[in-house]
């Protein structure tokens, strides 16, 4: 089966929602379509559309069957979908502080046995990575980065950890990501940012975008307290570099 | 202003809305009613919006104490033994708890029937709706209670004995029943998809064909199936998309989960069917232990039973009638001789006690 579907498939997720499928893998093609067309939706709303929901593979449309019905949603959606892709110039890079290893990354030096490396060469590798935020999902903020070099994709741990702190950094299987509530987690844990992509009565309550760009930058034990602190408060710690 | 204070209640009973609706992109689930009719029909009995905050009470027993001033409230959902002061008060009406009164509500009745006879009606929550709203903090236009992310107003989580519920003084507005139309029976009906590809036909035909029940370690995030094991052509594993209020995963034990308000907001399970906007009030409905089966309905007839759904929602104020008082007392002092001793024979801790197993980002 070919990697990307265009045009993508339209399937249905009960009467009020439609999911747009461009692909059943994750696939760097795939999710630019799906943000490509997420963007076309806010540019052009279409009556009727009261919500989409972004993922790696597929963008789940939620409508209002009273306003549109799934056929009429549908040919517009596979309309919006093949307008051509607008430049990503839009898209806002974001620069975040991550103290990596030690209490804040538990998993550093498990994950650099494992690919026989040293625990500096997998941060250096980590910090090197250009990532785009493909979709936010599960818990509130939790962001999945795509982009990912090959070298450090792994397979999630077997017993999934029931608890992981806020504002994890992790890697699972081919993508890396941002956790931003402390909860379960079966991902190997690099470090911990004190970045809060999800603060309630902070202005904006989410700082991430799906399609945003993101890298890390790694800073000492101590910065991130400090900082954990100033994030607390409400300060935004991450430096964004262009809107 | 006057308080409803909450002299008793049970486990997972919260202050639930419309829901939070737009945020689902951030990872953040709407929550909301479980069942959207009752909420709206309590809401409408005392003239709020419908789908202002109520307080959802699961199937256990519950009381609420009226404080610094008389409190009226719409009840609706759930049928229970209730009464205000040794009062007996029926639900689909609205009722004013005089300044130290208390509102006191049995086990949801249907669930009660559920468990001992095998009753294949019944239902497990209903709702306490505030004259005037419930005072609290919105967040993304929302009270609603959503205990994994911390929100929720005025408890960011399910009520407890001692809350307070702040509210406006009671209007002194006669009182109204509402008229809602008789309880739909049948299948749950279901829109096949998104993911009904990654199942043979025998597992579809499986599916729609057996008879189901709901486990007792269900919850406001999801209820698991109990029935027969459905088999995935390909494997449990997809890569994770968006849900829906209603998608029904197969994990890969085989047995289904029907996601619910507080779900995730995306998933990597393969989604076999969709319950439709029409039923899932009913379904949520469905008492843990009672048995039940899905029918698989075309897109046009789903979207048509949607549409009839919204109508039924904008004509509740035209179902509003005055109260003749004498017959509904009749009754509702039917309803509580019937009750007699039944509910010790349900296991109350047995029921939504017990999370749905622990998921992990995909």
């Amino acid at each position: 089966m070919a990697a990307t579907f265009f045009p993508p498939r339209l399937l249905p997720s009960g009467d009020s929602a439609i999911t747009v499928e461009f692909s059943r893998i994750i696939d760097d093609t795939a999710n630019q379509r799906v943000l490509a067309l997420d963007r076309a939706l806010q540019e052009a709303p279409i009556q009727g559309v009261t919500e989409a929901v972004p993922t790696y593979r597929s963008l789940l449309v939620h409508y209002d069957p009273t306003q549109i019905d799934f056929a009429m949603l549908g040919e517009k959606l596979r309309a919006a979908a093949e307008r051509p892709v607008s430049s990503e110039a839009k898209a806002r890079r974001w620069r975040f502080p991550v103290a990596y290893g030690a209490e804040n990354g538990i998993d550093l030096e498990d994950v650099a046995k494992a690919l026989d490396t040293t625990p500096d060469d997998i941060v250096a590798r980590h910090v090197a990575g250009q990532y785009r935020v493909a979709m936010i999902g599960f818990t509130p903020g939790w962001s999945y980065l795509s982009g990912l070099e090959k070298f450090l994709h792994m397979p999630r741990r077997e017993n999934p950890r029931l608890q992981t702190p806020a504002g994890t950094i992790s890697v699972g299987g081919v993508q890396t990501g941002i956790q931003c509530l402390a909860g379960p987690s079966g991902w190997h844990l690099l470090g911990r940012t004190p970045v809060r992509t999800y603060q309630l009565h902070r202005d904006p309550t989410f700082l991430l975008e799906p399609g945003d760009h993101v890298t890390f930058f790694a800073i000492d034990a101590k910065t991130f307290a400090e900082q954990d602190r100033a994030a607390e408060a409400g300060e935004i710690i991450a430096e964004l570099i262009a809107a | 202003m006057s308080r409803l204070i909450v002299a008793r209640i049970g486990p997972a009973s919260s202050v639930q809305d419309g829901g939070r609706h737009g945020a689902q992109r951030y990872g953040l689930t709407p929550s909301g009613a479980m069942d959207r009719l009752a909420l709206a029909a309590a809401n409408c009995l005392i003239g709020n919006a419908l789908f202002a905050a109520a307080v959802e009470i699961s199937p256990f027993g519950a009381s609420f104490t009226a404080r610094d001033g008389a409190v009226r409230v719409g009840l609706a959902g759930a049928p229970r033994n209730a009464d205000i002061a040794g009062r007996p008060v029926a639900f689909e009406t609205s009722m004013t708890i005089a300044d130290g009164e208390t509102l006191t509500l049995g086990f949801a009745k249907g669930v009660i029937e559920g468990a001992t006879k095998g009753a294949t009606k019944g239902a497990a929550f209903s709702y306490l709706a505030i004259e005037g709203g419930i005072a609290g903090e919105a967040v993304f236009g929302s009270l609603a209670v959503n205990t994994r992310a911390g929100l929720g107003s005025p408890y960011p989580r399910p009520l407890q004995a001692g809350d307070e519920l702040h509210a406006k003084p009671a209007s002194g507005a006669a009182e109204r029943r509402i008229e809602l139309p008789a309880a739909a029976g049948g299948p749950i009906r279901v829109v096949l998809g998104p993911q009904d590809d990654e199942f043979s036909d025998e597992s579809k035909a499986l599916f729609l064909d057996s008879e189901w029940k709901i486990s007792a370690t269900s919850d406001r995030m999801g209820y698991r199936l109990e029935g027969p094991v459905i088999k995935h052509l390909h494997g449990h594993n997809i890569v994770s998309d968006g849900t829906v209020d209603g998608s029904i995963q197969v994990p890969g034990n085989g047995a289904p989960i029907v996601l619910m308000p507080d779900r995730g907001t995306s998933g990597g399970y393969p989604k076999i069917a969709t319950v439709i906007t029409a039923d899932f009030g009913r379904f949520a409905q469905i008492p843990a232990g009672t048995g039940f089966r899905f029918k698989a309905i075309s897109m046009a007839e789903a979207q048509a039973e949607a549409k009839k759904f919204a109508e039924l929602l904008r004509s509740l104020p035209d179902r509003l009638r005055g109260i003749e008082s004498f017959d509904l007392n009749i009754e509702a002092l039917h309803g509580a001789n019937v009750a007699g001793s039944a509910v010790s024979a349900v296991d109350a801790g047995t029921w939504h006690a017990i999370p749905v197993d622990v998921t992990t980002p995909d």
